[in-house]
């Protein structure tokens, strides 16, 4: 009776072991670690969800989905370690990275080893490389600052306005096509300043705004310095409206600067979460206790994209992958997605929302 | 005029909290001869036990700011000092009078340790507090520019000069001063003479520690905001602070702190905040280059 028994559990170990062999691998990477690990946490539960409904399914086409995860800390050196670790593990399909800056070098990587890559990096250089493997299932920088500058210029003609940046390549490319777009509808912007991110102490600059009056703050960067800004404007007595770019979707802006974020406004993709095809998978996070909020549903999307590819080309090859991502199109959480020549989504769609009590919206 | 004033407090608050930091580093290096790398990350985890401290505190309803703030203090003190001494007792005690670089790469780890360990334990996310203290004073207003003191930074320079009274009075008057100061001089005379020297620099850890709880806990109220990052960038302005006013010396450490603080204030004032901390930089270098030892540091003396 022993014998069998072990004898059975030898043959279960064989048949797994069997499966884990065919099994296809697919990875995330972003900043799982660092100061950013918000925004990798959210690309990671969106992404785990999704391997799981699509193996529950019976995976792609008669394969499991394993999943492996990179961490780049947002460091454009250890984004092409992770890069070069991804393409040993014989990866077959990458979403990421996350950050523009580690997007960029760890995209030479993927296109030498031919493995596609989906990303949510809104510089337009992501994508004006002439690299054939990237697909941007975001929008662009240029294309999110001119719907941010226009909303500007309309909506608060006549006011006093400030362009910043944290010099980092999504930020500062941001805050440059806001300028532009604000500059083009006639109204000049009264300052153009640069910060450090990763800095606690922005009263120096606070202060600066307040002297020459600014009443709305461009800002390209991310969501922990915005905080910080609004809660020491609040603290010198200055009253700021801030626009942003897809980054201020992170509700930590919220806990960070309490209710100061009601003054935040920020340009990002139609919200998934209001997409009433999405409303189960909607549903299956929040039971899961995730708020499907920012990347989550991104990341979901990116490995949809890859399943409906593969099963439309009925290959993982990498050419196969290629053709059908760039001629066809998918119906994703997200909205159905196609994509141009260049990698860029058809459709960009930005829309300008605003906080209010915690809850961002469509703003007015 | 009213925005340089305004500048200048914004300048001096920034200052003080990087003094309060750079002593840590100073005395240290002044009585091991060794950079701390960790001193950065101990400021860290204090900032987070303050954070838990005032957490609690509201959870048990106890509204009065004074009666707050100190116990959130005394709290942060305790455990930051104990977190001072464990790190020398772990990463530093076994490897003196080894070669001078085990103890330093010994400390870079210590800090990667204690930064992925509060990473893990209270995950990466910002850990925001209410505001604690809201409001201040304005105190002059001209040309449509109004000057704002805020109670936290009257806070700050004020818990700030009271320490460094206190902590002048303990170095040149105390029989722990002096044995302090003996230690730094020569640890084996020290040792020789009947001194715990083991146990004097454990003090001067925790002194250090103790400082920069401080630092966390003005840090937690005025910023509002604390992530387990906020150690590194702290610890280079407050290193740089050191080096600038002489390491090794207490009074240079706090002037260092201050000058870096003015810079930062008024380079972004007048100049661009973009290249801020190349000035910061560059005038370190500067200094360095008239004063290899600092603005207030002895020159070392080969002992023979």
């Amino acid at each position: 009776m022993k014998k069998t028994l072990i004898a059975t559990a030898f043959l279960a170990l064989g048949a797994q072991a069997q499966l884990a062999h065919a099994d296809l691998t697919v990875a995330i990477a972003g900043p799982m670690t660092g100061q950013y690990a918000s925004a990798g946490d959210q690309i990671r539960r969106g992404a785990e969800m999704a391997i799981a409904d699509i193996n529950a399914k019976g995976g792609v086409l008669g394969q499991k989905l394993k999943l492996e995860v990179g961490d780049d800390a947002c460091d454009p050196k250890q984004a092409v370690s992770v890069a070069n670790t991804m393409v040993n593990k014989k990866i077959v399909f990458m979403h990421g990275h996350w950050c523009s800056s580690s997007t960029i070098p760890a995209s030479e990587v993927y296109v030498e080893a031919d493995i596609p890559m989906a990303t949510v990096s809104t510089n337009p250089q992501v994508t004006e490389r002439g690299l054939k493997n990237i697909f941007r299932i975001m929008g662009r920088d240029d294309q999110q600052g001119l719907v941010a500058g226009g909303y500007i210029a309309d909506k608060f003609k006549g006011k006093k306005v400030a362009v910043l940046d944290d010099k980092s390549a999504y930020g500062k490319g941001l805050a440059d096509e806001m300028a532009k777009a604000i500059t083009a509808k006639g109204l000049k912007p009264t300052l153009r300043e640069s910060i450090t991110a990763g800095e606690k102490d922005y009263s120096g600059i606070v202060t600066k705004l307040k002297q020459a009056g600014i009443e709305v703050l461009a800002y390209g960067g991310y969501h922990t310095e915005v905080a910080l800004i609004l809660r020491q404007a609040q603290q010198a007595g200055l009253k700021l409206t801030v626009m942003g770019g897809d980054t201020m979707t992170n509700s930590e802006l919220v806990t960070a600067a309490g209710a100061n974020s009601d003054n935040v406004m920020f340009t990002f993709s139609p919200d998934p979460r209001k997409n009433p095809d999405a409303a189960p998978i909607v549903k299956r996070f929040r039971d899961a206790k995730v708020e499907p909020e920012g990347y989550v549903m991104y990341a979901y999307a990116a490995m949809q994209l890859f399943e409906q590819a593969a099963t439309q080309a009925k290959s993982t090859k990498y050419a196969d992958l290629e053709k059908t991502m760039r001629g066809g199109t998918f119906k994703t959480v997200i909205g159905d997605m196609s994509f141009d020549a260049k990698g860029d989504q058809k459709k960009p769609g930005f829309v300008v929302y605003q906080w209010k009590g915690g809850q961002y919206d469509y703003a007015k | 005029m009213a925005y340089a004033l305004q500048q200048l407090i914004n300048g001096l608050t920034l200052g003080a909290v990087y003094g309060l930091i750079a002593i840590g580093y100073t005395m240290v290096y002044g009585i091991i001869g060794m950079i701390n790398f960790a001193h950065g990350d101990i400021f860290m985890v204090s900032a987070f036990i303050a954070v838990t401290a005032f957490t609690l505190l509201a959870a048990f309803d106890i509204t009065s700011l004074p009666l707050a703030i100190t116990a959130v203090l005394i709290t942060a003190i305790f455990f930051t000092s104990a977190y001072g001494w464990a790190v020398e007792r772990m990463a530093y005690r076994p490897l003196r009078g080894s070669t001078r670089l085990a103890p330093l790469i010994s400390a870079i780890g210590m800090s990667i340790f204690l930064q992925n360990m509060v990473q893990l334990t209270q995950g990466a996310r910002v850990k925001p507090i209410p505001p604690v203290l809201e409001g201040g004073i304005e105190i002059w207003q001209s040309g449509g520019f109004t000057v704002q003191i805020s109670w936290t930074q009257i806070m700050i320079v004020l818990i700030t000069i009271v320490l460094m009274v206190a902590f002048t009075y303990l170095i040149t008057q105390t029989a722990f001063g002096r044995q302090q100061r003996a230690c730094e001089q020569d640890s084996t005379m020290t040792a020789l003479l009947g001194i715990n020297v083991d146990r004097t620099i454990s003090a001067t850890f925790m002194l250090g520690a103790a400082l920069a709880a401080v630092a966390g806990v003005m840090v937690t109220v005025y910023y509002g905001v604390v992530d387990f990052f906020i150690g590194f960038v702290a610890g280079i302005k407050a290193f740089t602070a050191a080096v600038l006013g002489g390491i090794g010396s207490l009074p240079g450490a706090m002037l260092g702190g201050l000058i870096i603080g003015l810079i930062e204030a008024f380079w972004a004032a007048y100049l661009s905040p973009e290249y801020k901390d190349v000035a910061t930089f560059a005038i370190l270098i500067l200094v360095l280059m008239f004063r290899p030892s600092g603005l207030l540091g002895r020159p070392e003396v080969e002992k023979v």
